[in-house]
């Protein structure tokens, strides 16, 4: 059963990816990614990970998306059909990068047949452990990060008295 | 303390809201309940008749001249006796805004606003009121009035017997 | 895996149930409003179909179902469709992690009154009302009208704003009760509820849950003085109908989360326990209403400000008075 539904999320994270990719309108794109970005939450369910699965939705599709929306709804961009399709030169990188990917994958693919381990379920508690004990260093210069853009973002909001 | 003060404010109004839920409420189930209108409410016009019980209009258009939406229209006729009256008389209800200003304008109180205000109907042509719609067998507001008792050419009595009238005066007499 | 036959059929009852007893409250919240709102302005309110009106709500749809459905010229066929439904059904699946009830014990089967125990139930609540937002955004925006589109830019950095604040004020309910499990939220609070230690975090968390399902001090994105109706302007028929009966999903849900978090859930003393719980959710239902009888609309600037410079860094200050105070009991 989990396997059915696997293969099905699977079709339509890539269904849903390659839309978003080659559809013309932001709006019905975003709409496709947020659609992908669902079923690949629902993947990390099944592969015992809730945890990553609700990040996946409340991050990804529930804010950054969204953000994407509110621009795309602020800026009027016209007709979009009039956009036109890169160069086969432009193309030439991404599919390198990307056909690395793949060849990654399918070799991953075959050495690893078997089923996701789903009899341990990883608990928000080991995950939280990992998270800042192992990689607690990494964590602390990306909150760090994060504070010098909310500095950064309160700076250049801030109101102008001297006009 | 200014938020404390905002946080007063705010309960004061929910407070206010709540005493208002067990508060009788001020509607009225029309068509179950109706209101009694006071005497003086303007709306459905009548036409009225003197306490002898002869028309009080007299067809002059001063009601359809102060009519502010031309809603008013009549045909003047004379009687036997130079007694003048409406051959037809016509008020298109669906215009009426009831402002009263024809009853004012009426030196006859013929015409007088009654508090009858429903005037609903399903076809516009009925709002259309003829003479015999709005010609009533009673004087209206005032039960006594009778023009022609008051001035008025010799039509339906000789001339200076009205009631402030004095008798007319022998202009080629030398008598004072 | 497998499955026992009795538990997925209890599984499809309770599901049935909660969407009975769901859509059922909100016809019928949208009936008490108008009753309430009618009493506050001294009002009779709805009173002529049946019995005190109490089939307002059947007449209501009976209206909605046979209205024409039509879409504006240049809408955006599929999305300007699929809109409402995602407003609606994601407040509905939120339902799906909140416990209504104590376990019942039925022939040695104990029955969660809970239709999925997730361990992740508070991040699913979450995940689910930001996902809410696509339905107001894409509905103004698929409608092809500037009311509408003003709308959902409205209710978008509206709902991105507030959402923020709910989550951090969730954060210490969380640390005392130590799990992300609603059940296990609710069974740490059978001693003392959370209001008790978290007084600041539920007043944000209430403010903030207003101002999620665009009830009236914070109800700029269908401010209709400014914007009409907001994002539903061009809807009519079932679709608008879906947009309204939403928002008041979104009222019991949330509510039901409010009572969840900080009310002790299904505890209380004397009376059973889905008693309790219902009465903490029409509490809040009331209030709901109560509030949008009293309050007037907030300006857009005085919106975002409240927002942004106040709830969220109270929620923060909270999160962090909180931790100190769990270090040092130990």
């Amino acid at each position: 059963m989990e396997a059915y539904l696997f293969y099905i999320l699977a079709v339509v994270t890539v269904i849903g990816t390659v839309m978003a990719i080659t559809e013309q309108h932001p709006v019905h794109a975003i709409v496709y990614l947020v659609t992908s970005f669902f079923s690949l939450a629902m993947i990390f369910f099944l592969l015992s990970a809730p945890l990553i699965a609700m990040f996946e939705v409340i991050i990804y599709a529930g804010a950054v998306m969204v953000l994407f929306m509110f621009v795309i709804m602020m800026l009027d961009l016209g007709r979009p059909s009039e956009a036109s399709r890169p160069f086969l030169r432009r193309w030439a990188l991404p599919m390198l990068l990307g056909g690395i990917i793949l060849v990654s994958i399918v070799t991953v693919a075959v050495n690893h047949i078997s089923s996701p381990d789903t009899s341990r379920m990883i608990s928000i508690n080991d995950f939280s452990v990992v998270l800042f004990r192992k990689y607690g260093v990494a964590i602390e210069i990306i909150s760090m990060q994060l504070l010098f853009a909310v500095v950064g973002a309160l700076y250049l909001g801030r109101k102008r008295d001297d006009r | 303390m200014q938020i404390l003060k905002d946080i007063y404010a705010l309960l004061i109004g929910m407070w206010t809201t709540w005493k208002h839920i067990f508060r009788r409420p001020v509607t009225i189930q029309y068509p179950e309940e109706k209101r009694q209108p006071y005497p003086r409410y303007r709306a459905r016009i009548v036409l009225t008749r003197d306490p002898e019980g002869g028309e009080r209009c007299v067809a002059c258009q001063l009601c359809s001249a102060a009519c502010p939406v031309d809603c008013i229209t009549m045909q003047p006729a004379e009687g036997e006796g130079g007694r003048r009256y409406a051959a037809w008389f016509r008020i298109n209800f669906s215009r009426c805004i009831f402002c009263g200003l024809c009853a004012e304008a009426c030196p006859t109180l013929a015409i007088q606003m009654t508090p009858d205000y429903e005037l609903c109907t399903r076809d516009i042509m009925d709002l259309l009121y003829e003479k015999e719609d709005l010609l009533i067998n009673g004087c209206g507001k005032d039960p006594v009035y009778n023009f022609y008792h008051h001035a008025g050419i010799a039509v339906t009595q000789p001339r200076g017997s009205g009631g402030e009238e004095l008798s007319p005066v022998d202009v080629r007499g030398l008598m004072p | 895996m497998s499955y026992d036959p009795i538990d997925i059929a209890l599984i499809l009852g309770k599901i049935g149930l909660v969407f009975f007893v769901i859509l059922t409250l909100a016809a019928y919240l949208v009936f008490a409003e108008r009753k309430v709102l009618a009493w506050i302005q001294d009002r009779k309110g709805p009173n002529r179909v049946g019995p005190f009106g109490l089939l307002q709500p059947l007449a209501d749809l009976v209206k909605l179902l046979t209205k024409e459905d039509f879409r504006p010229v240049g809408a955006d066929k599929w999305l300007f469709y699929l809109a409402p439904a995602m407003a609606a059904i994601p407040a509905i699946m939120i339902f799906s992690v909140i416990p209504f009830g104590a376990p019942l014990t039925l022939f040695s089967h104990t029955i969660p009154l809970q239709v999925a125990d997730l361990n992740v139930g508070l991040l699913l609540f979450l995940a689910l009302s930001s996902i809410a937002v696509y339905g107001v955004a894409l509905g103004g925006w698929a409608s092809n009208s500037k009311y509408a589109l003003l709308g959902s830019i409205r209710g978008l950095a509206q709902l991105i704003s507030y959402e923020l604040s709910m989550g951090l004020s969730l954060v210490p309910v969380v640390m005392l009760a130590r799990s992300f499990r609603l059940s296990d939220i609710v069974a740490a609070q059978s001693g003392c509820w959370f209001i008790v230690y978290q007084p600041l975090a539920f007043l944000i968390f209430l403010i903030s849950i207003a101002a999620e399902c665009k009830r009236i001090p914070f109800d700029l994105p269908e401010a209709e003085g400014e914007l009409v109706a907001g994002f539903h302007t061009e809807y009519s028929g079932m679709r608008f109908g879906l947009f309204f009966v939403g928002e008041y999903i979104n009222i019991i849900v949330l509510g039901g989360l409010a009572a969840t978090f900080f009310l002790g859930g299904w505890h209380g003393p004397l009376l059973p326990p889905v008693v309790w719980f219902s009465g903490k959710v029409l509490a809040f239902a009331f209030l709901f209403i109560w509030v949008r009888g009293t309050l007037p609309r907030l300006r857009y600037d005085q919106l975002m400000h409240f927002g942004w410079k106040v709830l969220t860094p109270l929620a923060l200050v909270n999160i962090l008075a909180t931790g100190w105070f769990l270090v040092l009991k130990g």
